[in-house]
């Protein structure tokens, strides 16, 4: 086994992103995620790789549009506020076919808000947070070693698909430690090739756009493209994890920092004979309907529990069609479920 | 074991390595652990805390609201978690800058002279190590002696490594002043 070391995940996601073979980051610092942009500071240079720190987000996510473009692995991270400004770049690189990780360390919303850990960016990050019919993959890690492994991930999906990979994280995971194994690169080869613009000396140009004016049909002929290829990711790409479900009478489905909360109490009721099981979406999009409908099947209830006003909560009712009913808990404004309030309320169904 | 500790003093104290440092050791110990460093809008001149745990089950949250134990290295740390600590808690306190100790009664505090046992150690910076050193003898399930100056190397920077001797003795002061384990 590989030695354990002690890492902030927010480093622990830019170290990853290095091994994973990133070697340009634009970003703009906002708290709770400066780390990212710290650490790839420190780093890049070391690999020959380049930081910039752009003048805004905006900026930013544009340079991530053009070196992509380019055929680089790159990515840019933020926080809620900053995410919000990257939408418009994040469209356009939907619509220009373009990978890209992006990193969402989510903090308390909606406007400046505050600095603490929340997860109220579920809707913008998995319903398309700019304009246009297009997804992008959300990842959602629930410890600092798995926030590092799905960033060695994200860029092989991103690049498999060629579209935005997200990473959905939160203030309180980016600004942990623990104990960490570096994750290994992936053996997977990406050929760019045959679109990227690298110097057309030789060959004809390639062109990389979002406009599309002429022919009347082009663009929604890329639609079309683009549709077929979310339908092959969904498919293709669904992750999700599950704990103590085999027998659970009561199932709780949580994301990211939320599903820690909920195993501990998962486990304090088991202590008190009480049945429950956890359903923890690792892809957010594409989202595990079919697998929480089967994961569904025998319980009598479900309880979804986010640091949000309710966001998920709607795909897994979409997942569960009425079938068994839905009940929520959620905190605002980067506060924490509480263990104990989970296993009260799973205690009053039984009541 | 589900320890929750937090480590609290001025800015400066060495108060998130102090965390940082006794995690390190724990997890080379096989424990699970987690730090996290309060990142609000902190003020020049007030606390720096960070909240550590220390399990030997997956941790839910690494946030801690009401610790089981709390270093406080000074006085507006003591005031700022003394109530929060949880009853029966233990409260690790700097008595060379603390005159009053804590009002509760139903929490063991220790007193611990840390500015002037790590003057004697060798720096009046160590006074964090001192009182790591005071925890692991309060607490003997959180991590060995030996296992913290171990992991001394890994948690400090490169620039600081050659404090190791002074820190080490710092750790050993502090772990002798307190004069019977608790656990």
């Amino acid at each position: 086994m590989s030695k354990k070391i002690f890492m902030r995940g927010n480093e622990a996601l830019a170290e990853a992103a290095i091994i994973a073979g990133c070697r340009y980051f634009f970003g703009y610092p906002i708290t709770p995620q400066n780390e990212v942009p710290a650490y790839f500071a420190m780093r890049l240079p070391q690999v020959k790789g380049t930081f910039l720190q752009a003048e805004s987000e905006l900026a930013a996510i544009n340079m991530v549009f053009g070196a992509s473009a380019a055929g680089a692995r790159v990515m840019t991270s933020s926080s809620s506020p900053g995410i919000s400004l990257k939408q418009e770049g994040i469209s356009y690189l939907a619509g220009a076919e373009l990978p890209a990780v992006i990193a969402n360390i989510m903090r308390g919303g909606p406007g400046l808000g505050n600095i603490a850990g929340a997860q109220g960016d579920y809707f913008q990050a998995t319903k398309g947070g700019g304009h246009g019919d297009y997804r992008i993959i959300v990842l959602a890690p629930y410890s600092v070693q798995e926030l590092a492994d799905l960033t060695v991930l994200a860029f092989d999906l991103a690049d498999t698909y060629r579209m935005v990979c997200m990473i959905l994280g939160d203030g309180y995971l980016g600004q942990m430690s623990e104990p960490l194994v570096l994750p290994k690169p992936s053996s997977k080869h990406f050929d760019k090739s045959g679109w990227a613009l690298n110097g057309a000396k030789g060959r004809e140009p390639h062109i990389i756009r979002s406009l599309r004016l002429n022919p009347e049909h082009a663009l929604e002929d890329l639609n079309v493209k683009l549709q077929k290829k979310y339908q092959t990711v969904a498919q293709n790409e669904i992750r999700y994890e599950e704990y103590k479900t085999d027998d659970a009478e009561y199932l709780l489905v949580g994301f990211g920092i939320c599903s820690r909360i909920i195993k501990a109490a998962i486990n304090g009721l088991r202590d008190k004979g009480v049945k429950a099981g956890l359903f923890r979406p690792v892809t957010l999009w594409p989202y595990p309907y079919q697998a929480l409908q089967n994961c569904a099947k025998n319980v009598k209830k479900v309880l979804v529990v986010e640091m949000n006003a309710g966001q998920m909560v709607e795909d897994v009712r979409l997942a569960l069609n009425g079938a068994v009913p839905v009940d929520f808990i959620g905190r605002m404004g980067g506060m924490i479920p509480e263990v104990e309030d989970i296993i009260e309320r799973i205690e009053s169904y039984a009541a | 074991m589900n320890e929750k500790i937090i480590f609290a003093g001025f800015g400066g104290q060495g108060i998130i390595l102090a965390g940082k440092l006794v995690c390190i050791a724990a997890m080379n110990e096989g424990k699970y652990v987690s730090h996290i460093p309060s990142y609000g809008a902190e003020m020049r001149g007030g606390t720096a805390n960070c909240a550590v745990v220390i399990a030997t089950e997956e941790i839910p949250s690494p946030m801690v609201f009401n610790p089981t134990v709390c270093v406080a290295l000074n006085l507006p740390s003591l005031k700022k978690f003394e109530s929060r600590l949880s009853a029966g808690g233990v409260l690790i306190y700097n008595s060379s800058l603390i005159e009053n100790g804590p009002q509760r009664n139903d929490i063991v505090a220790i007193p611990v002279k840390a500015n002037e046992l790590a003057e004697q150690a060798g720096s009046y910076k160590a006074a964090n190590m001192v009182a790591i050193g005071a925890l692991l003898k309060a607490n003997m399930q959180i991590a060995s002696l030996q296992a913290v100056k171990d992991a001394l190397s890994q948690a400090v920077s490169k620039r600081n490594l050659s404090f190791n001797d002074i820190n080490k003795k710092a750790l050993t002061l502090g772990f002798e002043s307190v004069k019977t384990a608790l656990h």
